[in-house]
């Protein structure tokens, strides 16, 4: 069986024309996908069952076993951190805000160690920006700054971007002046008209420059920034009032060096300006499929779109206070539910070792270091292949994902809700034990 | 349920104040009914209010709640009872949107401006969205192959595209914003006025209205064409606005209703030359409605302070956000539209926030026939909706009208004719704007009234129409209407003095139009064109899928569906 225009949901790019070859319930072939795409449709070994932790080792139970000694954990936490939600479906995200507000936890998502600083950014300016087939049909010219699709998300230029042929663009990529801006030649950098290669750190000012060379005001602007002529900069300021329709890309080669959020301000804020002398747009590339839906679910639910603390029944943001490893860093949380992610890997080392001390709960197709960490471990179905749900891309747009093979695992949707019955059973048995 | 004793205003049925029962059974009105018996005795009872043009969902809303989390602490209110939490002032939480709707005695919200390709988002919001009864119209007036049809004069397969668009969309009715100037900014630019074209694409703002109007009338669809004029916003557009009525005057509507329906017309009664000559014209509008029966339009009032701007109407704030060198989002959809969104504060001390103020209720005070003039605030553009009760308190009073505009500026009196309007409205006029009007206006038959048959949807307020003057006692007035003694929503008291108590899934709209299956065919030669060229998703990704509408009211319309019975 061919499945058709099946999403990818491997990265941001949120690909919907791949098709899949499905024998006897298995993925045998994926057809137009990239090579990360691909592996992650093809998949690989699976956390077996349940498990958990006992004597120091995970033991298999069953999933009721395990929702019941989640909801334990969670219900004995004073402020418990629900963490993860990139790479699942929002269907399931809806139902760890609604377990969130129950147990009175914080939700944050991977964001947070990834594009929050674009959301402090955008909460500060706004973000001007296009759907990605806009960029296609229309943009003459790229600029990719601090990020590299060509290794992070293959198929970006291709479908949407630098080699993209639209209505007003019929000759893709050779009528079009891409530029790159990074700290290093990139593979990403092979395929532009221009690379500007900045001093690590100096994001800021040149942006800075860049914008008072937009405004007319040159002059104020040094012989050298970030390690850049200011005649180079000039005639990358005149290649940006010269595009028709531009586009900035950006990623955490920009939004996780010095300055952080403040150069997502100064971007946007370029942006701005040039659209005084012509049409510009800027995105933030994202990274995993669906972590743009963790920020829209909890923006619609919550009011805001990471971060949010729901320990005093109603939603409160203070991101350095109520982020992942902002509460880690200050020993605020004991315990944790780590959904679809892998903090393990990827939070600073001092962070990580705050979350071993405390009751883990996981919920992940796969195994990774975080369960090494975990107490629970509860294995699910894979979203976007073996689930169905909604994602949305990196411009915002809202797709839905198809599932390919069927699981005899449940969904992280039904998960949840193994997990939040066993809390509200839980908790009324509290009270009638606290009654009695 | 049996509603005892309540003074009722229900304008479609021709009841303007009267004490009756009312009796639901079955989620709708009836003859008679037993079980549970709410005492209304001298109290007001309305239909539940229907808002037929507000901003609840979707992207534009939710890039709003994204980049003002100022905004979002405004409105909190922890999760109780039968809660979730509330959160934001002019850009709410779903459930903040359900909940404040229903305290207010409102049962019917229809989401004002949904690209086809982001439909799914809108719809998932709307779900998310308790108690209230919805919809979303759906936006073609910057859309290509809209735009190809009208250039090609192709009517019937314009009506094709509309059909599946609003089938793609699960969307009510065709919302056309500033026409050919969403397509224009795609480049950075605008079209300055009704006859000016649409860059590469050979065509006017005039002739893509008018083309959407006979395509709606083609597919006989419940609501008329629901239009956001060129030039909105702008000083002197007063101009655009009659041009563009005029040129809608041949449309014979195939309905009991208008030919068009101009929404938040104080943002296009502006007159002068620029913001220091600026004046109202709302005069020459009213004026113009007052003379022809073809349009009807929906105030769009303006109050002083915080709003978030969120239109279409791209270029238009990028404009708000130079003027006011506020933060500024913009959202540019492939193929079919632009968008932005910019913060705003309207302030007392500024002329020309003042005489926005007053131009919207000029429009509504001067313009004869409340059928033709809807009581909104574009919620959230002009102010949030929880401010309802104070333009309704405004409409009603001329002292209070007076003692607002002595607190502003002085020349005020000199760009405005309101301080010359004596007419205060009585309670029927205020159901018609609130209720019966918006439902009419929309093609809605079960809503805006309590004739048998009819939604259960009522609200009583604590206040009693034949003892208080609500000229004098215009602060009673508003408190009352804040704060519904009762709501009632299909049968359900969802609210019990300011206290939601129930929250049942309301029901979402959409239009279902059948086209004829020739003109089908050519349309998808072209459609499979631009999803193989132009779109960045694939067609049968596209549309949105049945899960996302759980609760769905399909009306259908099209070829060969009938007239629709007019109300009362």
């Amino acid at each position: 069986m061919m499945v058709e225009d099946a999403i990818c949901s491997f990265c941001g790019c949120l690909c919907d024309d791949i098709n899949v070859e499905v024998e006897e319930n298995n993925v045998k072939r994926v057809r137009h996908a990239c090579r990360l795409g691909s592996s992650k449709i093809m998949g690989h070994e699976r956390i077996r069952s349940p498990m958990v932790r006992k004597d120091g080792e995970l033991k298999e139970v069953s999933y009721q076993q395990a929702y019941e000694r989640a909801a334990e954990i969670l219900l004995a936490a004073s402020k418990p951190l629900l963490y993860g939600w990139a790479s699942t479906v929002c269907e399931a995200q809806k139902k760890g805000i609604l377990l969130a507000e129950e147990v009175g936890g914080v939700l944050d998502s991977t964001a947070t160690v990834c594009h929050g600083p674009s959301v402090i950014g955008i909460e500060e300016k706004g973000l001007p920006g296009a759907t990605l087939g806009q960029v296609k049909n229309r943009a003459d010219t790229i600029v990719f700054w601090g990020c590299n699709p060509a290794e992070a998300h293959p198929r970006h230029s291709l479908r949407y971007s630098s080699n993209a042929c639209g209505r007003f663009t019929p000759e893709g990529r050779s009528a079009k002046r891409i530029i790159v801006v990074d700290v290093r030649e990139t593979r990403t950098s092979k395929n532009a008209d221009k690379q500007v290669i900045i001093q690590p750190g100096t994001d800021y000012e040149v942006i800075s420059a860049l914008r008072m060379l937009v405004a007319g005001k040159g002059d104020v602007v040094p012989d050298e920034v970030g390690g850049v002529a200011k005649k180079e900069l000039a005639s990358l300021a005149q290649m940006l009032l010269a595009a028709k329709f531009g586009a900035v890309f950006f990623g955490l080669g920009i939004t996780h060096s010095r300055g952080r959020y403040k150069n997502i301000d100064n971007a946007l804020s370029l942006v701005a300006d040039l659209n005084s002398h012509t049409k510009f747009v800027i995105m933030p590339m994202r990274g995993h499929y669906n972590v743009g839906g963790i920020g829209q679910v909890l923006a619609w639910s919550s009011g805001y779109p990471m971060s949010v603390d729901f320990t005093r029944q109603a939603p409160y943001f203070n991101p350095g206070e109520t982020a992942a490893c902002d509460l880690l860093a200050k020993a605020d949380t004991d315990a944790a539910l780590i959904i679809a992610a892998d903090p393990a890997s990827n939070f600073p080392r001092k962070i990580v070792e705050e979350l071993a001390k405390m009751p883990i709960i996981q919920i992940d197709p796969y195994e990774n270091p975080t369960t090494l960490l975990a107490d629970v471990v509860i294995p699910s179905a894979i979203a976007g292949v073996e689930a169905e749900g909604t994602a949305y891309r990196m411009d915002g747009l809202a797709l839905r994902m198809r599932k390919l093979v069927n699981s005899s695992y449940p969904s992280d949707e039904e998960i949840l809700d193994g997990i939040l019955e066993c809390v509200r059973s839980l908790r009324s048995a509290m009270r009638m034990q606290g009654g009695a | 349920m049996i509603i005892r004793g309540g003074i009722v205003y229900d304008p479609a049925n021709g009841i303007f104040g009267e004490e009756m029962d009312i009796c639901i059974d079955g989620g709708r009105i009836v003859e008679d009914a037993k079980g549970e018996v709410i005492d209304a005795r001298g109290l007001l009872v309305m239909p539940g209010g229907v808002d037929a043009h507000t901003h609840i969902a979707g992207k534009k809303m939710n890039t709003g709640r994204i980049m003002r989390p100022d905004d979002s602490r405004l409105g909190t209110e922890p999760r109780s009872g039968v809660c979730r939490p509330s959160t934001g002032y002019t850009v709410p939480n779903c459930y903040a949107m359900g909940y404040r709707y229903a305290r207010m005695g409102y049962t019917t919200a229809f989401e004002a401006a949904t690209p086809i390709i982001e439909a799914r988002h809108t719809h998932e919001e709307l779900e998310e969205i308790p108690i209230l009864d919805k919809g979303a119209l759906t936006l073609f007036g910057n859309n290509w192959e809209v735009m190809e049809c009208v250039h090609d004069k192709d009517i019937a397969k314009l009506a094709a595209y509309v059909a599946w668009g609003l089938r793609a969309a699960r969307g009510y009715g065709i919302k056309i914003v500033n026409p050919g100037g969403g397509e224009a900014w795609g480049f950075g630019s605008n079209v300055k006025g009704l006859y000016d074209p649409v860059p590469n694409f050979d065509v006017t703002p005039a002739e893509i209205i008018h083309a959407l109007a006979e395509a709606n009338e083609m597919l006989r669809l419940p609501h008329s064409i629901h239009l956001h004029f060129n030039n909105l916003g702008k000083p002197g557009n007063y101009t655009t606005a009659l041009e563009t009525l005029e040129a809608l005057k041949d449309i014979k509507p195939s309905r009991m209703r208008q030919a068009v329906h101009v929404t938040h017309m104080q943002f296009s009664a502006y007159g002068g030359t620029s913001w220091r000559d600026f004046e109202s014209k709302a005069s020459v509008i009213a004026d113009y409605l007052n003379r022809h029966d073809h349009a009807t339009m929906d105030m769009g009032q303006l109050l002083f302070g915080a709003a978030t701007t969120m239109t279409a109407d791209a270029p238009l704030e990028y404009g708000n956000a130079r003027l006011t060198h506020n933060k500024w989002s913009n959202h540019d959809i492939e193929l079919e539209e632009s968008s932005g969104v910019v913060p705003m504060v309207y302030l007392r001390k500024m002329l020309v926030n003042a005489v926005q103020w007053a131009i919207g209720l000029e429009l509504a005070l001067l313009t004869e026939d409340p059928w033709k003039v809807l009581m909104t605030t574009d919620s959230p553009n002009g102010s949030p909706f929880v401010n309802y009760p104070e333009v309704i308190a405004l409409l009603m009073s001329k002292p209070k009208r007076d003692s607002e505009m002595a607190t502003l500026h002085a020349e005020l009196s000199k760009r405005t004719s309101l301080g010359g309007i004596e007419r205060e409205m009585d309670w029927s006029e205020i159901a018609i704007m609130t209720r019966a009007a918006p439902a009419r206006i929309l093609g809605l038959e079960d809503k805006g009234h309590l004739g048998l048959g009819a939604d259960g949807d009522v609200s009583i307020y604590n206040l009693s129409p034949e003892e208080v003057d609500a000229s004098k006692e215009h602060a009673t007035v508003k408190k009352a209407l804040a704060t519904a003694k009762y709501t009632i929503k299909s049968g359900i008291v969802v609210c019990k003095d300011g206290e939601i108590i129930a929250t049942p899934r309301g029901k979402t709209y959409w239009v279902d139009a059948a086209a004829l299956q020739a003109d089908m065919d050519r349309l998808m030669v072209d459609l499979r064109d631009k999803f193989e060229r132009y779109y960045s998703v694939q067609m049968s990704n596209y549309a949105v899928q049945d899960v996302y509408v759980t609760n769905p009211k399909v009306i259908k319309a099209g070829l060969g569906a009938e007239p629709l019975k007019e109300v009362a």
